[in-house]
């Protein structure tokens, strides 16, 4: 489960962000070729659109909480990773988590749905209540709050398996009688991925590219009908037309879903996310050496990256970050 | 590369780059990795050759229908029978019995290590199974002699009790000599399962002994099924412990409490013996011997395809 931090800009599209951002990140995006780019541009700007209206839909509507940490802290072999992480996250938002490497993105986004306690010497401190319930509770199941939470991971990681396979394995485990086929079909259509493999369910998910692997795991993360979709830097791997169809697909799974993205493209973040979590790495105080990530700003999207409140998350979002 | 100098401008004298040293040294050390390489083809050949002009000899005197049909094996004596279907029973049954107690065994002993083990139990179990690998056969069938044996015929159940000498004891012992080597092997082979694909499991709400069944044994098997035919072939090729504990008899019987010879330990036991060369009894080693090659020869090539066919890739 070591992370290693990887760079994100295969996965970056430059699009029509505000000025102060594009210029300003620090892992810009390599722009595609020139055909592919207005292409690109044009999904781009119809996916604004769509996504626009469904955050006017939002802010009216009081969204219900999924999440909400409080006083967070994870240490891994008693040495403190991240710390003093309070938020919420709302029902059918995608909440965004950004910040630089090593801040402690994924380590959050683990303490949602309790793999942090797959790695030895981890530990969770404070709270993280789902819908109201203590995830680190004496009674609660990690496997029954990984069915309900679904991941997706960085590097896309299908089984060694055959494409239906992959997304029967969970429901499968999960002890589905219903009609695997059908479930099959539909995981597949939701994620955008059925018209590619549709011929040939039997082949290797291992022949996939790297854009229909990650909309495979996206799949079989689906099959499972979960509540809420993890997701940690899925588009760091692929290249600029599967980052967006799979924006598009998030887009699209958000009705139903909520979902939260780690990313350290701010792009990204601008473009999907209606919530955005800013987090950095802070001197620790205690030891010499021991750098300790916190969450610096969380709010709406648009404040996070044209007005935000904390100097450290506008030298970041503007690419002045030391 | 040496081509690539004349293009650019040379900024050093050209003596230096017409230096023959580098190259000569490089045609050296190619030229002696040749000869390690085609030394161990040499060997091979040479051994096959020598394996397959006696066993020519010998079916030149003694029909193929007869040496694989018939039921009587007794190459040694004046009335001399020449069916090696007792051998090959022997062999089998043997083995099979072998199998049963390495096969489960070992992969539960290998999903245990590799799953469930606490990364320090694991740093401590994995060398002493390779030490147990490298026991010598002799003390293992003394072991199935004077401990197996008289414990099986002292608690034995049902029927008449194992002789003295019988394949069962053998068979248990040499499972339990393969057990190491196949648990460390499969070991590796579930060890090296990226935990990228456990880690995915996990999060689609698998437990762990459905990550452990479902994801890594399927993963990994293609390095499991090599360790079960290693393990195999080993039994099939095991000559000690059978001399030993399974007694000299060939036997044509499934019945495992019997004594039998396998086709290692006739080899064994007729080797030992002095057989003028060239004499029947001489060649009817052979003939053996290469039966038992061509066997396990057979056993490794299905073995290589059902790797090939069972092969996760990952990455
Ligand atoms: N499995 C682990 N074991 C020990 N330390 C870890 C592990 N995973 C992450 N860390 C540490 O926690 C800190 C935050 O890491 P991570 O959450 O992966 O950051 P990010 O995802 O923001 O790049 C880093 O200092 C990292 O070294
Ligand atoms: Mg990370």
């Amino acid at each position: 489960m070591i992370e290693r931090p990887m760079s994100e800009n295969r996965g970056a599209v430059v699009m029509d962000e505000p000025e102060r951002t594009r210029e300003g990140s620090s892992d810009a995006g390599v722009a595609p070729e020139a055909g592919a780019d207005a292409v690109l541009q044009e999904s781009a700007k119809l996916a604004e659109v769509t996504r626009e209206r469904r955050r006017q839909v939002k802010k009216d509507a009081d969204a219900e909480t999924v999440f909400e940490l409080k006083d967070v802290a994870v240490t891994y072999g008693g040495s403190y990773a991240v710390q003093g992480v309070s938020m919420s996250i709302r029902k059918n938002e995608i909440t965004a988590l950004i910040g630089p490497s090593g801040c402690g993105k994924t380590t959050v986004l683990r303490c949602l749905n309790r793999t942090n306690d797959l790695i030895q010497g981890a530990k969770v401190h404070g709270q993280v209540l789902y819908h109201d319930i203590d995830l680190y509770g004496p009674k609660v199941e990690p496997v029954e709050v990984r069915r309900r939470i679904g991941m997706v991971f960085q590097k896309p990681n299908p089984f060694p398996k055959s494409i239906y396979d992959n997304v029967a394995f969970g429901p499968r485990v999960g002890g589905f009688k219903g009609n695997m086929d059908e479930l099959v079909e539909r995981s597949l259509r939701r994620a955008a991925l059925w018209d590619e493999v549709k011929r040939d369910l039997k082949a290797s998910a291992m022949a996939l590219s790297g854009g229909q692997q990650q909309r495979l795991c996206i799949a079989r993360c689906i099959a499972v009908e979960p509540d809420v979709i993890l997701m940690d830097e899925p588009c760091s791997a692929l290249d600029p037309v599967s980052t967006l169809r799979i924006e598009e697909l998030m887009d699209e799974l958000v009705s139903e879903y909520t979902i939260i993205i780690v990313t350290h493209n701010m792009q990204q973040a601008a473009r999907v996310s209606d919530r955005t979590g800013f987090f950095t790495v802070a001197e620790g105080q205690d030891e010499k050496d021991h750098r300790i990530g916190i969450l610096v700003e969380y709010d709406l999207t648009p404040t996070v990256f044209t007005n935000p409140s904390d100097p450290r998350t506008e030298a970041y979002v503007t690419g002045r970050f030391g | 590369m040496a081509a690539v100098t004349t293009e650019r401008p040379v900024s050093r004298p050209l003596q230096g780059l017409e230096s023959g040293r580098r190259r000569y040294r490089e045609k050296i050390i190619v030229g002696s990795l040749f000869l390690c390489a085609a030394l161990s083809i040499v060997l091979t050949v040479g051994i096959v050759l020598a394996l397959l002009i006696p066993s020519l000899e010998f079916f030149g005197q003694v029909s193929p229908v007869e040496f694989f049909t018939g039921t009587e094996w007794a190459p040694l004596f004046k009335n001399s029978q020449f069916g090696v279907l007792p051998l090959l029973g022997g062999t089998l049954v043997v083995t099979l019995i072998a199998a049963a107690i390495c096969l489960p065994l070992g992969l539960l002993a290998a999903i245990y290590l590799s799953e469930y083990a606490a990364r320090r139990t694991r740093s401590f179990v994995k060398p002493i199974l390779e030490i147990l690998a490298g026991i010598p056969t002799v003390v293992y069938g003394f072991f199935a002699l004077t401990f197996i044996t008289p414990l099986l015929r002292e608690n034995w159940l049902f029927g008449t009790p194992p002789g003295v000498f019988n394949a069962l004891s053998a068979g248990l012992v040499m499972g339990i000599m393969i057990l190491p080597t196949v648990a460390s092997i499969s070991e590796d082979a579930m060890y090296a399962v990226p935990q990228s694909l456990r880690a995915g499991a996990a999060a689609l709400g698998a437990t762990k002994y459905e990550i452990s069944t479902r994801v890594v044994v399927p993963a990994g098997l293609s390095g499991i099924i090599a360790a079960f035919v290693l393990g195999i072939s080993r039994a099939v090729g095991e000559t000690m412990i059978v001399l030993i504990a399974a007694g000299g008899m060939p036997n044509l019987t499934f019945n495992p409490v019997e004594a039998m010879q396998t086709m290692t330990a006739f080899i064994g036991a007729a080797g030992l013996g002095d057989q003028a060369t060239g004499s029947i009894g001489y060649k009817t080693i052979f003939a053996v011997g290469i039966s038992l090659f061509v066997m396990t020869l057979i056993m490794n090539i299905i073995s290589i395809r059902l790797v090939r066919k069972y092969r996760e890739v990952y990455d």
